[in-house]
This record gives C-alpha cells, structure tokens and sequence, in this order.
C-alpha cells in the first residue's frame, strides 16, 4: 500500500446466505480525491460502503480504510471517518446547536472546539436564524447540508457519502457539491454513491458497480472515450445494456 | 467518560423535549398510586345478604337483626321463597341467601337441632370462603346467646374446656390495605415505566435510522449503554422518590427501616430492569415488538410478584419460576424494610441475588449491542 | 369494494410477515393463561409458623403436632424467649408464631379456659387473616376432641351451598380475569400501534390521499386484529374448558357474540388512543401505562369491586373490562341469557360507539 491511498480494496466479498451482495470487488481510493460509488438501485453500493465504514463484515477479501485492517480494526477506522447516510441520520428532536454538540461529543472533541466548530458552520452556511430550531422542522436540503456539515466535524480522513442529495432541488444539489469540493480541496477523502449520473462527472474517478461487481473504474472523461459515448449515463446504460 | 456525558445530556433533552410523553411518565403513574393503592383490597365488605324468613318468630327476626347489625352485611331484602331468592342472584343482585325453617323457634324450646340453610355466590371462591366464615361466626355467636336464653344455667363442672386465642397482628395493627400495598404498586409502576422506556430506546433509533450513525462512530458499547442507561436511572429514583413522599403524605404509610437501605437497593434493582429493556431492544427489530415482549413478561412479573396473591400459594413450580422475577425481589424487600423494619443483614440474600441478575441482564445488553453485523 | 379488500389483504400481509410479533402474539396469551391459571391463588398452604412454648406440656405438645401435620402449615421453628419473636418476622419466611401461655394444661383442667396468642405478620392483611381463621378451626377441633364427652341440648347449624362454584375454585375468578386482561390490552395495544406507526413513517398520508376513504383506512386496519384477537379468545376459551375445567352453562354462541363486541371496543379504544398521540412511543405508553393497572386493579379480576369504596366503585363503572367480567361470568358459570346480562351489554356497546365518534371528531380536525 502506498502513502497515497487512503482507501485500498482486495477481492471484497459480502454474502447473504446464497445470495452474493458484493463480489470480489477491488480498487483503491487516493488520498483527497472524490471517488463516485455508482450503481443501479441494489447493485451492491450500499453493502460494499458499509463493510468499508465498519458496521458489516465482509464475508472474504481484504481491505484497509485509512490504514487500518477492517476485519480487525473496524473500531479505529470509525476514528477516521465521517459517514452521512441515505436515511437521515440527525436527530429530529435536537436543535441543530444541539445536533452538532452531541456528535463534536461523540467523537472527543473538547467543548471549546465544539464551540469553534459550530461558529464556523453557523457562518458559513449562513444558519443564524436556525440555529436553535428543532432538526425535524427544517426542509430537507437544510437537514443534509447539516447532516454533511456534522460528518466532517471531527475532520476525518475520509468521508463517507451515501446517495447525500436524494430527493432534493437542483440548486441545493449544486450547494451540496461545492462544499464536496471544500472538503475536498482541505484534504479530506470524499467516497460518495449516487445513482444522478451528472453527478458522476464531478468525480475525479467514478466505479460503477453491476450485481455485485465493479463493471468501469476510471476518471469520467477516460470511461466516455472508452465506451465512446458523451455522458456518464449514455456508460452506464451501455453497462446495463451489457450484462443484459 | 466525557462521550458517556454527551449520550447523557442528549437522552434526557429528547426525553424532556416529548411533550406527549412527559404525563404519561410522570403525572399517569402517580396519579395510579393515589387512586389504585385504594382499590387493592381482598377485606370482602358490603355484602349483600338476603333471606327467606319461613318462621317469622322473635327469634328468627333476631338472628336477622343480628346480620344487619354486622358491618359486613347490608341486608336488602326478604324473599317469599327461595325461587325468587335464587333468581336474584343470578342476576347478581345478592351475593347471600339465608333461608330460616319454620319451626325455627318452636325446635329450639324443645331442644332440638335445627339447621340454617346458606346458599354463598361462590364465583369468586376466596370471597366465599370468607363470607361463609362471616356467617359460621354470626351463627355460633347467636347458638351461644339462644343457650343462655332459652337454658336454664349448666352445672359448672360439666362446662366444656375452651382455649381461647388472642390474635395480634404485628407491623399492620389495623390490617390496612394500604399499608401493604402502597409499596407493592409504587414498585410496580417505576418498574413499568422504566422496562417500557428503556425497552423502547434502542430499537427506537434502529427504526428511525440514527442507530447507524452511532455505529460509525468510535463510540465505546459500554459507553452507549451507561449513556442510555443513565437518564432512566435518574427517572426511576425521582419517581421512587416522589412515590415515597405520596406513600407518606398521602396514605401515611408506615418507614420503619432505613430509606438508604431502600435506595441502595433500588440503585441496583433499577440496573436489571433497565438492562433488560436494552436487552430486549438489541435483539428486536421494531418498537412493536419490542413493547409486545416487554408486556409479555411486566404481566407475568406483576401477577407473580406475590403482590396481589401470596407467591406461598403457587405451585411448587411456580414458586420457583417467581425465583427469576424481579419485581418479586422489589415488593419483598419494600415490604420488608418500609414495615417490619427489617436491616441490611435480613436482605442480603435477595440483594445477592438482584446482584447477580443486575450483572447477567447488563452483560447480555452489552454483548447483544453490536455495532459490526 | 374490490380496492378495500385488497387493502385489507396487504395488511393481513404486514401482520403474518413479521413471524417474531405473530409469535408474541398467540404464545403470549396461551402462556400467560397456562400460567396464571395454575399460579395465581388466594388458597394457602405450607405456610412456616414459628412456636414459643412457655408451658412445654402434653397438651401444647398435641397442638403443635395437629397443626405441623396440616397440609396448610409448616412448622419452621421453636422459639425460646420473647426478643426472638421480631427478627423471626424480619428474616421474611414466617408468617406467624403461636406463644402458648405458662401452664397450659393446668389451666384448661382447673378453670377450664386457657390462652395462646397467635401474632401474624400482617403487613399481607389477608393472608394474616386466612392463617388466623386456619389456625383457629384447627384449635376449635382440637377442643371438639377434649370436649366431646359434654353434649350441648342444641345446635343451631348451618348448612352452606355454594353455587355457581361448589369447590370454591380461584381459578374461576382468574381465567376470566386474564382473558379480559389479555383481550383489552392486546387489541387496544395493536391497533393504536399499527396506526401511529403509519402516521410515524409517513404512510398514512398515502393511504389518505389514496381514493380509499378514511373510515376504510381504518376499518381495514382494524380488520386483521378483530380477527386475530377472535382466535385468541376462542383459544383462551377452549383452554379454560378442557384445561381448567370451567363449565360453559350458557350459550357459547352468546358467548362469542359478547367476546366480538368486546374486542371491537378495545379496538375502538385503540383507534382513538391512536387519535391522540402522534408517535409509537407515546401510543404504546399509554395503552400500557393508561390502561395495564387500571384494567388489573379496577376490573374485579383481582379485587371485589363491591368493597372497594364508593368513589373508585364509580370510577370502575367506566372501565369496559368491568362490565365484560361480569359477562363472561354470567354466561359461563351462572348460565344466564341475554335477558340477565343486557344492561352489562349495552354498556359496551354505547362504550363502544362512544370510542368511535370520539375517534371520527378527533380525525376530521386534524385532516382540516
């Protein structure tokens, strides 16, 4: 394993009794880039994240997530990552202030720089008047901007997105990739699955995962020239069509 | 330990912010005891009591007065004949019959045995039991006057040999209800409350997604137990607490013994009904389940605590079974402390046991939280 | 027509899926019956009792042996001296001690009369009250035997028929108590559930928007558990015939026909528990914490209703599962008809619109 890859992955393999989630899946995520997790609806997206983020055991193959084995040290990898996921995960009965607190908490940090922490996300998502409203009262795009926000709190390694803009606007989407791209840009390893193929060309390297496996692993502009086709969903539909 | 305070401070203003929630946990349970504690009474009174007066003689209408003269009794009405007597009571409208021959009087000056026929509504077979003696009583008390009456005074030394007995009815001289029960549904209602809450809490998050979000964190199980255990162990003793305070004020019931010896013992007490509840919420998967198996075994727990019915009257297998129900453990040594006094030394084999099971139900709750599938 | 018997098969569907919450639900009935059935008792037996004998003599020596040899009574110990008396008490396991008085036998030969105190633990007032009456029938026997050279001119007898229950069974009281219990707080619990757990997740909009209308949301909700609790109560019913032994004097047909409209109520109870609370949570703890102690307690199931005082007599008046005992009892044991039993009836039934139009008032301003 180089320095560079923060995320390094062996022939993964989740089963379910007969039924094989994720197969023998490899790649390797560099340090600060933004890589796209994509696939249809039950592809496997979701399991595969989990198994790196800690919370499931792979059945077989090995992986490293910040450096750290996930068959054995799924605990110290939690240190080292944010996650926000598909079902949202604040706490509707919290106040935002409050949200924001507990998880600084969560994750050791002192209440000053909680304090410091939650001054800068006030201003810079401009949240001064809802700062103190309950998190269930808030429109969706609020609650993932937050939710987001929270994640990268405790300044991980790698963050952990998955599918972070269903279900909302255009114009929020759009806020959401720019602070992707902060995140980014501050160093932090962003690993995000989306099924919005447009999102995918904002990716620096995109995998897309059909039935348990990874079908294309490269940057969006290679994966075009490779299928000759102009958008990252004329490649996926060329992919679907394939194993079809 | 600083994690352990944030999950703390986190439980308690979601459970303080649920306005729905707040009566039902603190006002519902106490208003339970002020009104149930009264209801809980096996004393049978207000009996209605009925008879059938064949005889209509001075003595008949004495042994009668006699019956609405006692204060369980309250004689409504005579009958022409046992027909309507026993119709009346299938309606339920009498719980007692007495039927008095004719001839009652007239046999009994000439010296002869007479018989009294009783007809009890024995549905409910304990209150029968006791009403039956209520009337054995009356009956051998009025024998006992119609001999002095209607006899001339006996040879002394043909007179029978009588034991007496002197009944004392220690730690409850007046044989309050209250008294023994106060306690009993105090116990009950913060073991409700806090098996409900607790049982909930988990599977709450699970439901509701926030669950994830924790496992990913770097949060210690131990530490997410204590933090979720904690509020509810507050929540317990406050209500302890303001039960007492209402057990005293309200219904003036007897503290002997020592209230730290209470405490103490709840502080460990409430640990296996709060590990239990966390137990139950690991291994479940919706709230519905999870309230379904927590009500199968608070019912169980209540009906054979001994609360309501003496756990020495259950079947040898049941008395053994009541051996793994907490609540039992509870109402005991309330009882035991609160009225008869009893010290540290008198409960130290319940309290070992509570020990051991605080430890099983907490070790079962931690190991049953995993944070990896 | 066609659309809400679909509705009502997915919500079969929901309820047989989860195998683990359908479990709970006919085992728990089945065993809590089972065990309460044989458990729970007023009866008692191999009580420990304690003596202190200060007279030592044949006559105390014959009383003790009497009362050992009852299957109601276990003598635990002999006591010595009077300080040994309390912490007896306070270690828990006896519940009375009889102190016979110095001379005894003496006594009862030369003045024909002698003493012995029976001090109960009475902090269980009734229990203290069986041991007392047990206690004494055995010494009023005991005095039969040495008196019964000496024949009394007359005896006012009486002769004492118990009906409906000639064995004094506690089990005839109990199982239709648990049966009440387990009927009132099952439905009420499930259906109050199923509905804010709907409007929890966000789907209860959907079916209201769906062109199904909202008292057919309702009813097919409702529909699956009239149907799963009727099993139960024909389960509860055939076990407390075949295993317990209760006659059914009466129709079972009206039997059935009065367990239906008291199911319907709890579930109309539950509908409108649901009304009022807008999480899971909150709609389980009050049909638990609401309505558990209250339907034990002030039910008659445990308690005679009839001496309790007059307040809480009227406050059991509004409690459903009352009225529903009084029922079950009736036709089961006393073997009465409707004509017997139509006030009890119609009570539930006006309990039950009530539950209802409560229910619709409640759910109509909420939609506006």
């Amino acid at each position: 394993m180089t320095d560079t890859n923060v995320i390094q992955v062996e022939n993964l393999t989740k089963k379910f009794g007969d039924f094989v989630a994720v197969n023998a899946i490899t790649f390797e995520v560099k340090k600060g880039e933004i890589f796209g997790f994509l696939g249809a609806n039950g592809a496997g997206k979701t399991t595969a994240m989990k198994m790196l983020i800690g919370i499931s055991k792979p059945t077989s193959g090995n992986a490293k997530v910040a450096g750290f084995d996930v068959f054995t040290n799924s605990e110290d990898i939690k240190k080292n990552i944010g996650y926000m996921s598909q079902k949202f995960a604040l706490y509707d009965d919290l106040t935002v202030k409050e949200n924001i607190t507990f998880f600084g908490g969560i994750y050791g940090l002192s209440r000053k720089k909680i304090e410091e922490k939650r001054q800068l996300l006030v201003e810079e998502l401009g949240l001064q008047n809802i700062v103190n409203e309950l998190v269930g009262s808030l429109p969706l795009g609020w609650k993932q901007k937050i939710s987001f926000s929270v994640a990268l709190l405790h300044e991980p390694k790698i963050v952990f997105l998955d599918e972070p803009t269903g279900g909302v606007d255009p114009i929020t989407r759009r806020q959401f990739w720019e602070m992707i791209y902060k995140a980014s840009n501050n160093g932090t390893t962003v690993f995000v699955t989306t099924h919005y193929m447009d999102e995918a060309e904002y990716c620096d390297r995109v995998s897309i995962m059909v039935e348990g496996r990874i079908e294309a692993l490269d940057t969006p502009k290679k994966l075009k020239e490779q299928f000759k086709v102009n958008s990252m969903n004329d490649v996926f539909l060329k992919l679907a069509r394939n194993i079809e | 330990m600083n994690t352990i305070l944030y999950i703390i401070q986190k439980e308690f203003k979601q459970i303080f912010r649920n306005k729905g929630m707040l009566p039902i946990i603190s006002i519902l349970p106490l208003l339970q005891l002020l009104i149930l504690s009264n209801a809980a009474t096996f004393e049978i009174k207000n009996i209605t009591f009925s008879y059938i007066d064949k005889d209509q003689t001075t003595l008949s209408r004495a042994l009668i007065e006699k019956f609405d003269a006692s204060t369980y009794f309250h004689v409504i009405t005579d009958f022409p004949s046992i027909k309507e007597a026993n119709a009346a009571m299938a309606k339920g409208e009498v719980d007692v019959i007495l039927e008095i021959p004719r001839y009652f009087e007239r046999d009994l000056s000439n010296q002869q045995d007479t018989d009294l026929s009783v007809t009890i509504n024995a549905i409910d077979g304990a209150a029968a039991g006791v009403q039956n003696s209520y009337i054995n009583q009356i009956v051998k008390d009025f024998d006992k006057k119609a001999k002095i009456l209607m006899l001339p005074p006996s040879d002394p030394l043909n007179k029978p040999k009588n034991i007496e007995s002197i009944p004392s009815s220690w730690f409850n001289i007046t044989l309050d209800y209250k008294t023994f029960m106060v306690p009993g549904i105090l116990v009950l209602l913060v073991s409700m409350i806090t098996l409900f809450l607790s049982g909930m809490n988990i599977v709450r998050e699970k439901e509701i997604g926030t669950l994830e979000q924790m496992n990913v964190t770097p949060i210690k199980k131990h530490q997410f137990i204590i933090g979720k255990l904690f509020p509810f162990w507050v929540i317990g003793f406050v209500l302890l607490t303001i039960g007492l305070i209402i057990a005293k004020v309200v219904f003036n019931t007897p503290m002997i013994g020592s209230l730290w010896l209470i405490y103490f013992y709840t502080a460990i007490y409430l640990l296996v009904i709060l590990g239990m509840g966390l137990y139950i919420s690991n291994f479940t998967d919706t709230q519905q389940q999870a309230m379904f198996i927590a009500w199968f075994f608070i019912v169980i727990f209540i009906l054979m605590s001994g609360l309501f019915t003496p756990i020495e009257s259950m079947p040898y297998w049941a008395q053994i079974l009541t051996e793994f129900n907490p609540i039992k453990y509870f109402v005991e040594i309330m009882r035991m402390v609160m009225l008869k006094g009893s010290g540290f030394v008198d409960i130290i084999p319940l309290l070992v046991k509570t020990i051991v099971y605080a430890i099983i139900m907490n070790g079962l709750a931690v190991w049953s939280y995993k944070k990896t599938n | 027509m066609k659309r809400f018997a679909g509705f009502i098969r997915k919500e079969f569907y929901h309820i047989f899926r989860d195998t683990r919450s359908l479990f709970i639900l006919f085992g728990m009935p089945i065993a809590q019956v089972l065990l309460f059935g044989f458990a729970i008792t007023n009866e008692i037996n191999n009580v420990d009792v304690a003596f202190f004998d200060k007279s030592k003599d044949a006559t105390t020596q014959e009383i003790i042996n009497k009362i050992s040899a009852s299957k109601y009574f276990t003598n635990k110990q002999m006591i010595t001296n009077d300080a040994e008396i309390e912490p007896v008490f306070q270690k828990g396991s006896v519940k009375a001690v009889l102190v016979f008085e110095k001379d005894f036998s003496e006594k009862l030969t030369k003045e024909n009369k002698t003493y012995v105190q029976i001090i109960t633990d009475a902090t269980d007032p009734n229990t203290s009250n069986t041991i007392n009456s047990y206690l004494n029938s055995i010494l009023q026997n005991y005095q039969l035997e040495i008196n019964k050279d000496i024949k009394a001119p007359f005896q006012i007898n009486s002769e004492t028929r118990n009906v409906y229950n000639p064995e004094l069974k506690s089990v005839f009281t109990f199982v239709p108590g648990v049966m009440t219990v387990i009927l009132m707080l099952v439905s009420a619990m499930m259906t109050s559930i199923s509905i804010t757990r709907e409007k929890e997740l966000g789907t209860m909009e959907i079916l209201l928007v769906s062109p199904l209308k909202p008292f057919q949301v309702i009813l097919g909700k409702v529909f699956p558990y009239i149907f799963l609790s009727v099993i139960n109560a024909i389960v509860i019913v055939l076990m407390s015939i075949f295993i317990f032994k209760m006659p059914v004097e009466g129709s079972l047909f009206l039997l059935g026909f009065e367990s239906v409209l008291f199911i319907i109520n709890a579930l109309s109870l539950g509908i409108l528990i649901s009304t009022i609370s807008s999480t899971q949570q909150t709609a389980m703890m009050i049909s638990l914490m609401g309505l558990m102690l209250p339907v034990i307690l002030l039910s008659g199931f445990i308690f005679p209703i009839a001496s309790m005082a007059s307040p809480l007599q009227v406050i059991s008046h509004i409690i459903p599962a009352k009225w529903f005992i009084i029922i079950i009892k009736a036709i089961m044991l006393k073997g009465v008809g409707l004509s017997f039993i139509w006030k009890e009836t119609l009570i539930i039934l006006s309990m039950t619109l009530f539950f209802i139009i409560v229910s619709i008032k409640k759910y109509k301003i909420r939609l506006e």
